[in-house]
């Protein structure tokens, strides 16, 4: 292609992508299943190959196969598509790709969006699959022109034949691929990132306009004819059971349909929520409180810490830990801890089922497909082809919609059995709360040695907490040796070169509690403990933070480069302002490199600000920096929320918070300024939602130390009587 | 049977009194926009117009409403023009899950039909009963202050 021509394609894109005017530019909408459907058709809509659509009125589809609930899947993944492919921004159609070994996750080898991984796991097969695309049609023209393949170019979905001023429609050339059984060719040579002219732009996302116009269909939304909903009441200690109930006053509510039991409770079924939340109310209802009835946090962590003097699953062993820290000339110990923490995501949990015989249909935001449907298939007893997950928009989820029981889907298909009409059952915020879903409760201890000169010689560090992986059906395929690597990840692997590094795992029993992914999973208590803990040997050995992670990772060149990135961006070298003080972290994450500064300032009653975090980031390759930027504020502020004031307390088996008003959200007045810098490095593209999120926690609190010399070493800092203002 | 008025029609609605207006809004008036996030007035997700003013439609029973009228996210575009607070939302492409942006919108618009040009305190105030869990609350603030800028423009 031409330069100007390239050009040309550029300015289109932008235009189209640009949402320049006040007009609906998009047609958002997901189609249900047609996979395989248009696939022999001899005219109508052709799937060229796994991932693209190509429609007679020249529409593109992706099928694309990562959830969308706030990451961008469903921008960046046309984004891929559109740079080898030269189609029409404004005529692409994003389709849920089906659960089908084509579209399992390129890494983890099943269908699940998960570990900041949609846009890197994409990145090879979807642009090979657009390029492929292009060959195809081009291959087309050169048949219908009778004109040589090299004399063609594409642009905006169409190939232009120059030199005889033609030019046809991708979605013109559908009959000519079908007449002359024209293929795709076998390999192809993907387009070098000096010749992106998409990927690396900003653009926002595709569906934007119905987010602003309430017209954006969230699976709470989801409508079908005669569609009932539904609300369960659960046991008020997780493991807990009905002993008997009394339907009566239930059945009294206007519009209240039928009262029945399910696995996880009594549910009521009616014709709106509000009517059977009133039925649900109503019931009367006894409860087997079941084993669970002495569960509590102080209890765990009394446990734990006790746990943590022990030798665990050794998760990594470099040089000799234990020899040299005897041999130290200073040595440290310190213990952290975290709480349990819920999601909280704003829209509640909800599934809407309808069940057949001999199939089911669920309508549900989730983030892992497959899993859901294998737990409704085993639920029913169907096969698993007899069950299709349509999956909705996602009023955020941050892991939690990743259930590795698929507890809220089954719960719906349960209720919506034996039912002829579509059922919808919505988690009220007290049950969402109140499910025991939680980023898992954390003990860390860790003792380290210096040497003469101040640097860190040996680090032993035993983590306690329970395992997100034991006892689950994914526990064959993702531990190994008995050791559950989303306990430990951000410990093993540093790019710190400490010569003795030992780190080691316990995962105590699993009691009462489905501990779960939570944005930036492991890291977000590993990195909290590893970064602070570093500030202390710092502190230890005399030296400046940033100046001794700097020497640590000297041999590890992409966290030098984007340390000295740091320095620069964060205006290290200058001294702050009287009454500011900063604290740094930077960590390794799902592949992404990233590094935060937090300024503060305190007052003396403990309030207070954050008056600016410096973020820099090297993420491979920035497919939408305008993204990237939203994913780094978003996930700062979900893990800041955290470090400040998250908590979710067990007390006697029961959570002792409920809704927004006794588990906090960050607020508008308490979201800090936050500027992100991208260090792109040219390696493969990796994600940015859950990178940032961890960092936060220690920056904070290495701010915090700072400004007041209190080491704060339990989250919540809120514990500690620092409050976020 | 009940009659309100939302968006400019009347309705007859078959629900309780007490029953919460975001209710009879999803679920009886199919208008979904309007979000469900805590029941208590503590997210703002919900949030509507009742003659003007931004109001937490979960706890507002249905009943109260009488001859008031009552403005949801659906009625802000109009033929085929956005809000100039939703353009301004696009124009920063603020959205991430997006759940809790009809609310965050209906408490912007009424913010700066009252306050032209507001200052930081002014959004941190208004915005205060509104949640982000997704933390877009950097570009809000920079599309309540585009959107200003550009409604002076206009007017």
């Amino acid at each position: 292609m031409s330069d100007s021509a390239t050009d040309q394609s550029r300015r289109s894109f932008l235009k189209a992508s640009g949402v320049a005017t006040g007009s609906f530019l998009f047609g958002f909408h997901l189609p249900s299943h047609g996979r395989a459907a248009d696939a022999t058709l001899a005219s109508g809509p052709m799937l060229a190959n796994t991932f693209i659509r190509i429609s007679p009125d020249n529409t593109i589809g992706i099928l694309v196969n990562h959830a969308e609930f706030g990451n961008g899947a469903y921008t960046a993944l046309p984004m891929l598509a559109a740079e080898e492919l030269d189609f029409d921004w404004s005529k692409v159609v994003v389709e849920d790709a089906p659960i089908a070994p084509e579209y399992f996750h390129s890494q983890y080898g099943e269908y699940l969006t998960g570990g900041s991984t949609s846009t890197g796991s994409s990145w090879v097969p979807m642009r090979t699959a657009a390029a492929k695309t292009r060959v195809m049609l081009l291959r087309a023209a050169s048949q219908h022109w009778s004109v040589g393949i090299d004399s063609l170019s594409t642009e905006d979905g169409y190939v232009l034949h120059d030199s005889s001023k033609r030019m046809i429609s991708y979605g013109e050339l559908l009959p000519v691929i079908r007449s002359h059984k024209i293929k795709a060719p076998e390999s192809i040579t993907l387009k070098p990132s000096s010749e992106f002219t998409v990927l690396g732009t900003d653009v926002k996302r595709l569906e934007g306009p119905e987010k602003v116009t309430g017209t954006a269909i969230f699976g709470i939304d989801f409508r079908l004819p005669g569609q009932l909903f539904a609300s369960a009441a659960r046991p008020p200690i997780y493991g807990g059971s009905v002993k008997s109930f009394n339907p009566s006053e239930a059945l009294k509510v206007k519009g209240v349909k039928k009262v029945k039991q399910i696995s996880a409770g009594v549910v009521v079924l009616a014709d709106t929520y509000w009517n059977a939340r009133k039925g649900r109310d109503a019931l009367q209802i006894e409860w087997h409180d079941g084993p669970f009835t002495d569960l509590s946090s102080e209890k765990f962590y009394a446990e734990y810490r006790e746990t943590s003097k022990q030798p665990g699953l050794v998760a990594e062993d470099k040089g000799d830990a234990i020899k040299a820290l005897q041999s130290a000339s200073k040595t440290i110990e310190s213990v952290y801890e975290v709480p349990y923490l819920a999601h909280a995501a704003m829209e509640p949990l909800s599934c809407t089922a309808l069940v057949a015989d001999d199939r089911c249909d669920v309508w549900v935001g989730t983030q892992y497909q497959g899993n859901d449907q294998t737990v409704v298939a085993n639920l029913l007893g169907l096969p698993k082809d007899a069950v299709t997950i349509n999956r909705q928009l996602i009023g955020g989820s941050f892991g939690r919609r990743s259930s590795t029981t698929g507890d809220y889907v089954a719960d719906s298909v349960e209720t919506a059995r034996g039912e002829d009409v579509p059922v919808q059952l919505i988690w009220s915020r007290e049950e969402d709360m109140h499910a025991h879903f939680f980023r898992p409760l954390f003990v860390h201890r860790i003792k380290a040695g210096l040497d003469d000169k101040g640097m860190p010689i040996a680090w032993h560090q035993v983590a306690v907490g329970q395992s997100i992986m034991q006892n689950t059906i994914q526990e064959a395929k993702y531990m190994a040796n008995g050791l559950d690597a989303y306990s430990v990840d951000g410990l093993v692997n540093q790019d710190y070169a400490i010569a003795n590094h030992r780190i080691e795992s316990h995962n105590p029993e699993k009691l009462g509690i489905v501990p779960l992914w939570w944005r930036s999973v492991a890291q977000t208590h590993t990195t909290f403990a590893y970064e602070c803990f570093l500030d202390e040997l710092a502190d230890l050995g005399g030296k400046d933070p940033f100046e001794l992670r700097l020497e640590l990772c000297k041999d590890a060149p992409r966290m030098h480069n984007l340390l000295v990135l740091l320095g620069e961006k964060a205006e290290l070298n200058k001294p702050l302002p009287e009454g500011r003080f900063r604290g740094m972290a930077s960590h390794q994450a799902f592949g992404t490199y990233i590094a935060e500064v937090v300024e503060l300032s305190v007052k003396d009653n403990g309030d207070y600000t954050i008056e600016r975090v410096c973020c820099v980031v090297d993420c491979g390759f920035a497919v939408n920096p305008m993204n990237v930027e939203a994913q780094i504020q978003g996930g700062i502020a979900y893990g800041l929320t955290a470090a400040a004031m998250g908590e979710i307390v067990l007390v006697g088996g029961k959570v002792q918070q409920s809704n927004f008003h006794d588990y906090k959200p960050l607020r508008i007045a308490q979201m800090p300024a936050i500027d992100v810098h991208i260090l792109n490095s040219g390696e493969t593209a990796t994600g940015v939602g859950e990178p940032p999120t961890a960092l936060i926690a220690p920056a904070l609190g290495n701010a915090l130390f700072a400004a007041t010399g209190k080491r704060l070493r339990t989250l919540p800092f809120s514990k500690h009587g620092f409050n976020l203002v | 049977m009940l009659t309100i008025n939302v968006n400019g029609e009347k309705h007859q609605v078959d629900a309780t009194p007490d029953t919460p207006l975001l209710w009879v809004l999803r679920d009886n008036l199919n208008l979904t926009g309007t979000k469900f996030g805590c029941g208590i007035a503590q997210c703002g997700a919900c949030t509507v117009h009742i003659d003007g003013a931004p109001v937490r439609s979960c706890i507002t029973p249905v009943s109260s409403l009488g001859d008031q009228h009552v403005k949801t996210i659906e009625s802000l575009a109009s033929d085929a023009t956005y809000h100039p607070v939703q353009q301004a939302w696009l124009d920063r492409d603020v959205a991430q899950c997006g759940y809790c942006q009809s609310g965050q919108i209906m408490t912007a618009v009424a913010l700066l039909k009252d306050n032209t040009a507001p200052s930081d305190e002014d959004i941190d105030t208004a915005m205060a009963g509104n949640v982000c869990r997704c933390g877009t609350y950097v570009r809000i603030r920079e599309a309540i202050k585009l959107a200003a800028t550009n409604m002076k423009q206009e007017s």
